[in-house]
This record gives structure tokens, C-alpha cells and sequence, in this order.
């Protein structure tokens, strides 16, 4: 009788490229990224930062409706997001707004999505994605047929979806990346683990030593990631699309990552089932206080550059909650006209009635 | 016209569609090389090869999720659930995300699936075999519910249902798969959903049923018409939406009605139906709108079946309380 546990878990290191001090500690897998590129990942962390500040904020003064806080992962999201290509299509899960709003979606939409209007869901032309999923688990079997469509349309693109760590105990978490193992299909998926799951720390969830070791359930590659670290997430973010894209099946990335606000803004108080020592030890790990310190060492980022992306964040943000303000108002009709390609007869009916009262 | 069991129609509307769109992808739990475990997708991998009829690992609601992700990418899947009972896994793909695809995204997306299903008693299956949870479906904005009864009307719905934009969920009774022959054209045709007919006129009473209750109602009125009593028998055929207009029309001219469905009283659909003729029609009505069901206990052990399942004598029973109100 053999047991393995302990070789099996030791196979998942953590992958990192970029230390706490923002110093390469990874040479050999360093990405090919340009200066300008660094620079563009870096303004769409410090850009993503400030949307998150300000989404608390407007949210607080009643602007906003639901919002999952996002500081914190802007590694985890924006760096898995470069590595994507504009015809690859998200299934995100409630707190990959950003990942959205990079992939196309108007920030105004975006706002709308919060304050619960149809027209935040309307992607535009051109954005392959969903949005935002609320049911934990469903954006994963979804995601191995968008993955699997790709494979059989011959699409050199990717599906790619993302839970949080209390979503590897569903069922769909699961069956998501064994169908898509089953069929060796075109998908990514993600594992954003921020140590909680509302109140419950991840320790609650499984016994297993790290999420990423669930793949071999499925037969699946899966890796490890410093999740605070942006260059080793879209490194290895990266490499899942070339595996995937080249018929050689999908990849389950585990980001180990903190979100220091609350879960939602709906109530919850991390104070609670979090301390300030937890709190303060991972903001030494901040994604933006690391890769700045890298791109200031190469000459790649100033404070005055800093401060643009943040005026820049700031204006776009105003713009777009006005916008959003004064977006024309849900009907009854729409909802209605919004449900069937053609209109059953008892919408047929409730459709007069409405448009009846809408008329009044 | 060539004579068909109701499993040979849906045989013949899949290889239809799968010939008619190569978008249509059939799947599920052993359809593929296997046929089916009723036959109903005998023949169709060897014909349309792995990339259109395959079989899935064993996992409803992941078949539930591919479905939906294969539709995003323009597919038009017909996924089945290998037996109704099983839909518990995988509800929240059927009721929480493809029912919701295109409203959630405000049209810009949509699910066009049809989820093929069998239920349905009296042929002694194990536990959870049998359910009738058509009621489920029913009350979830965003599907549409179909349940054929004869082999022309299978054929024609199912294509209809695959054609359709929106997802549909489309139930095959399990008895009456094999249990008789009916005439089935072999040019594809289509029957509109949402659409009952009428598959005996009659003008004293009115039976509304749907799937085996349907020859369960005409067996009744056969019977009927010995004691004078004329039923007209109403097949739903699509239950939600329903066709209120054929309904309403029908008890106006007979008015009165019995509504008559295999699932238990606090399920299926025959409350909706009353409720809309009260609505409609009340002053036709010359006795209350009854309902034939089984009880309100879990579906039958398989001994049990004959004493629960409610027969034509349950129907005539009624009738006569109806006629003599």
C-alpha cells in the first residue's frame, strides 16, 4: 500500500517571478513584455485601484448599488487579463468587474451593472464575455462549453472564467474542469484565493494543502501563483492560453491573493472574522507597492505618471457615474421585450397591459 | 406516411435537424455510441459522426453548463437529461441561467436549447424514474414546456422546439414511448409551441390533460359516450405558455371542465389552468373546474404504481361530478 498525499501536494509550489521588494527572483520565466507594456499593466492596476476607492465611496453615498471590493487583486485580475486576447471570452464571477471593464465594457455599463439596469449587461459589439455571475460555480460548467465551442469551431482563442477560493467546494467548480478536461477544451480557469470566503477562511473549505492540487481531480494542469505578483500571474495566465489554443487542453491557476475590503458593501464587516495584523501583512505584499518598485528601478514609472493614471481614473469615473445617473429608466415593456426572440402569448397579453400603464 | 412509435418520430425529428443545421449538436449521458438508452439516438453518432452526437461524463449539471457555453458560441444543443428525476442536478443551469440568458443580457445573448427529457409512470421504473416535475419547469420565466403524446405531434414539436430561439424543455413520456403506432409524414413538418389541440370534439364536458393523461382522457370519453356524455378532450401539448384561447374556447361550449395531469395535486400544472378559466370564463361555468391528479404523496414505489396513478375511471368519476353538479 502506497500513499501519496504528501508527494502530491508537494508538486504545487508557489510560482513567482517579482519578490515583496519588487526584485526579479525569476529570470528564466520573466515574460516578454515590452517597457510600454509594463507600463500599460501597471497603469491599469493603479486605474483599477482608484475605480475600487471610488466604487466604496459612491456605493456609501447611495450611487451605487452591489459591489464586490477589489483591492488587492489587481494582480490577480489584470494580469491574467493581459494575457488574453480581444476574441477570448470571460464567464467572471461577481467580483471580476475589472476584467470586464479591460475587455471592453464601458465603464458607465459597468456602473449600471451595480445599480441593477439591463443595459449594464449589454455587451458591446466585439466584448466576448458574460456578465457578472452570481451563482458560485455556474461561470465554471459554462465555461467548458464556450471552451469547448472554441475547439470545434477551430478558434485559436480561449475561454476563461474565475472563482474564488470558497467556490472549489461546489459541485460545478468540479464538473467545470472535468468536462473541460474530458473534452480537452479551450479554457482557463482561475482560482482567486483570497484567504475567505465572506467570514470563512479558506482552511474551512478543504483539507487539501493548496487549490491548485484540485486539477489532478480532473486530469488537468494546475498551478500555484503569487497572486500579488503581476508578472507571474500573467506569465502564467499566458502560458495556459498557448497550451490551450495548441489542442493540449485547460489549466487551473490558483492566484494566492487578499482583498482588503470587506466581501460586499452589503453589510459585511470584516473586522469580525479578520485582524489588522493579517490586514497590514499582506499590504506589505500589495501588487502596485511591488511593480512599482520594479518599473521605478528600470526607469519605467515616476510619481508624476502615477498621479496622471489616478486624474485620468478620476475624470473617467465622474464621467461615467453621471452617465449612469441619467441613463433612461427600466420599463416593465423592456424587461418583457428582453425575455423570448418572440413573445409567448402570455407576454403577449402582460406586454398590452404595461404598455397600457406605461402610457397613462 | 410510414407508421412510427413516438421513440422512432424523435429518432427521425433529431436526424432531421442534425441534417438540417450543423449547429444542432445532440449530447448526453450514453447517447452516442450506445444509442440511447431508449434507442432515441439509435444511429445518429454512426451517421452524423462524434462531433455532433457524443456521449458526456456523468454529470447533469455540467451537461446543463456545456449546453450553455456551446450555445454562446452559436451552437444549438440538444442535450439529454437521460431521466426527468435527475433534473435536481442540474436546475440551476436550466432555471438560473439559460431560462435567464437573453433577459439577463438584455438580448444579447440567448440560450437556444432544448433539453430532451423521459418521465412519466406505469412502466415500473426505480425510484426517481417517473417523476412528473413538469410543474418546476412551468414556473420558471424564460422556458417553454412541451409534452407530446403521439408520434405525429412528437415528431413536429421537437423540431419546433430545436428551431426555437429559447430554450425548451422538452419531455417524453416514458409509456408511451413504444406503447402504439401513429401515422408520421417523412418530410420534416413542423407544429407551432404554445399551440393544444383538440383530439376529440365533443360538447358537454371538456377534458384538458397532457402526455399519457391525454389517451387516459380519451379512453374516458370513449367510455363516456355510452352514458350520453360527449367530452371534448383538449392535449395541452405545449404547457407553458398555455393556449388559453383553445381552452377558453372549449368552455365556453361545454361549460364545464376537468383538468387532468399524472403529477401529484400540489404539482404539475392543472391549478394554472383552473385558475385561468375562473379568470376567463367563470360565467359559462355550470360547475366548479375539477382536477384529476395523483395524491399528494412522493412518486409510488413500482408495485404501488396501478392503485396511485390516476386512470380513466379517475377521469369518468369526475365527469359525472362535473355533469351532475
Amino acid at each position: 500500500m502506497k500513499l501519496v498525499l504528501e508527494n502530491v501536494e508537494n508538486q504545487f509550489e508557489v510560482f513567482q517571478i517579482l519578490n515583496e521588494d519588487g526584485k526579479l527572483v525569476n529570470e528564466k520565466d520573466m515574460p516578454d513584455l515590452s517597457d510600454e507594456e509594463l507600463q500599460e499593466l501597471m497603469k491599469r492596476m493603479v486605474y483599477t485601484r482608484i475605480l475600487d476607492q471610488r466604487s466604496i465611496a459612491l456605493n456609501r453615498q447611495g450611487r451605487l448599488g452591489f459591489y464586490a471590493p477589489t483591492a488587492g487583486q489587481e494582480a490577480s485580475q489584470l494580469g491574467s487579463h493581459f494575457a488574453l486576447e480581444k476574441e477570448d471570452f470571460i464567464l467572471p464571477g461577481y467580483r471580476d468587474v475589472p476584467q470586464l471593464i479591460w475587455h471592453g465594457l464601458p465603464l458607465y455599463q459597468a456602473f449600471l451593472f451595480s445599480k441593477g439596469h439591463f443595459h449594464g449587461n449589454q455587451m458591446p459589439e466585439g466584448v466576448h464575455a458574460l456578465s457578472p455571475q452570481i451563482i458560485i460555480g455556474a461561470q465554471y460548467v459554462q465555461a467548458a462549453g464556450v471552451g469547448l465551442g472554441m475547439k470545434m469551431r477551430g478558434k485559436k482563442a480561449v475561454a476563461i472564467t474565475y472563482t474564488g477560493d470558497g467556490g472549489t467546494s461546489q459541485g460545478d467548480f468540479y464538473e467545470g474542469i472535468n468536462f473541460a478536461g474530458a473534452y480537452q477544451a479551450n479554457c482557463i480557469f482561475i482560482v482567486q484565493n483570497n484567504g475567505f470566503a465572506i467570514s470563512v477562511p479558506r482552511d474551512k473549505q478543504t483539507k487539501a494543502k493548496t487549490l491548485a492540487q484540485k486539477a489532478v481531480a480532473a486530469g488537468i494542469e494546475g498551478i500555484q501563483v503569487d497572486g500579488m505578483d503581476v508578472l507571474a500571474v500573467y506569465a502564467a495566465t499566458k502560458k495556459a492560453r498557448e497550451r490551450a489554443i495548441n489542442g493540449d487542453g485547460p489549466m487551473l491557476i490558483e492566484t494566492l491573493t487578499y482583498r482588503y475590503g470587506p466581501h460586499t458593501m452589503a453589510g459585511d464587516d470584516p473586522t469580525r472574522y479578520r485582524t489588522s495584523e493579517m490586514d497590514s501583512e499582506w499590504e506589505k505584499k500589495d501588487p502596485l507597492v511591488r511593480f512599482r518598485k520594479f518599473l521605478e528601478s528600470k526607469k519605467l514609472w515616476t510619481e508624476e505618471d502615477e498621479n496622471k493614471v489616478i486624474e485620468q481614473a478620476k475624470e473617467d469615473i465622474r464621467d461615467a457615474i453621471k452617465k449612469a445617473d441619467s441613463y433612461p429608466k427600466q420599463k416593465v415593456t423592456e424587461l418583457i421585450g428582453n425575455m423570448y426572440d418572440k413573445l409567448p402569448a402570455n407576454l403577449e397579453e402582460q406586454m398590452e397591459e404595461y404598455k397600457a400603464k406605461e402610457s397613462k | 406516411m410510414a407508421q412510427m412509435t413516438m421513440i422512432q418520430a424523435i429518432t427521425d425529428a433529431l436526424r432531421t435537424e442534425l441534417k438540417n443545421d450543423d449547429n444542432v449538436l445532440v449530447f448526453g449521458e450514453d447517447v452516442g455510441k450506445n444509442g440511447g438508452v431508449f434507442r432515441a439516438t439509435e444511429g445518429l453518432q454512426k451517421e452524423f459522426g462524434e462531433e455532433r452526437v457524443f456521449d458526456t461524463p456523468l454529470a447533469e449539471s455540467g451537461i446543463g453548463g456545456l449546453s450553455i457555453g456551446l450555445a454562446l458560441q452559436g451552437y444549438r444543443p440538444v442535450p439529454e437529461i437521460q431521466f426527468f428525476g435527475f433534473v435536481y442536478e442540474v436546475i440551476d443551469s436550466i432555471s438560473g441561467q439559460m431560462a435567464r440568458m437573453r433577459y439577463r443580457h438584455g438580448g444579447h445573448h440567448s440560450s437556444a436549447i432544448t433539453v430532451r427529457s423521459p418521465f412519466g409512470g406505469g412502466v415500473a421504473t426505480p425510484e426517481l424514474h417517473a417523476d412528473s416535475l413538469e410543474g418546476l419547469m412551468a414556473q420558471q420565466p424564460g422556458l417553454k414546456v412541451v409534452i407530446p403524446s403521439t408520434p405525429y405531434d412528437a415528431k413536429g414539436l421537437l423540431i419546433s422546439a430545436i428551431r426555437d430561439n429559447d430554450p425548451v424543455i422538452y419531455l417524453e413520456h416514458m409509456k408511451l414511448y413504444r406503447s402504439f403506432r401513429g401515422e408520421v409524414p417523412e418530410e420534416e413538418y413542423t407544429i407551432e409551441l404554445g399551440k393544444a389541440d383538440v383530439k376529440r370534439e365533443g360538447k358537454d364536458i371538456t377534458l384538458i390533460a397532457y402526455g399519457a393523461m391525454v389517451h387516459t382522457c380519451l379512453k374516458a370519453a370513449e367510455e363516456l359516450e355510452k352514458d350520453g356524455i360527449d367530452a371534448e378532450v383538449i392535449d395541452l401539448m405545449t404547457i407553458s405558455p398555455l393556449d388559453i384561447e383553445t381552452i377558453i374556447e372549449s368552455v365556453k361550449k361545454t361549460n364545464r371542465a376537468v383538468v387532468v395531469q399524472e403529477a401529484q395535486r400540489q404539482a404539475g400544472i392543472a391549478a394554472q389552468v383552473v385558475s385561468e378559466i375562473q379568470e376567463r370564463a367563470i360565467l359559462h361555468l355550470e360547475a366548479p373546474v375539477f382536477r384529476v391528479t395523483a395524491p399528494d404523496t412522493v412518486y409510488a414505489f413500482a408495485a404501488a404504481e396501478s392503485v396511485w396513478l390516476p386512470n380513466h375511471k379517475d377521469v369518468i368519476d369526475k365527469v359525472k361530478q362535473a355533469m351532475d353538479y
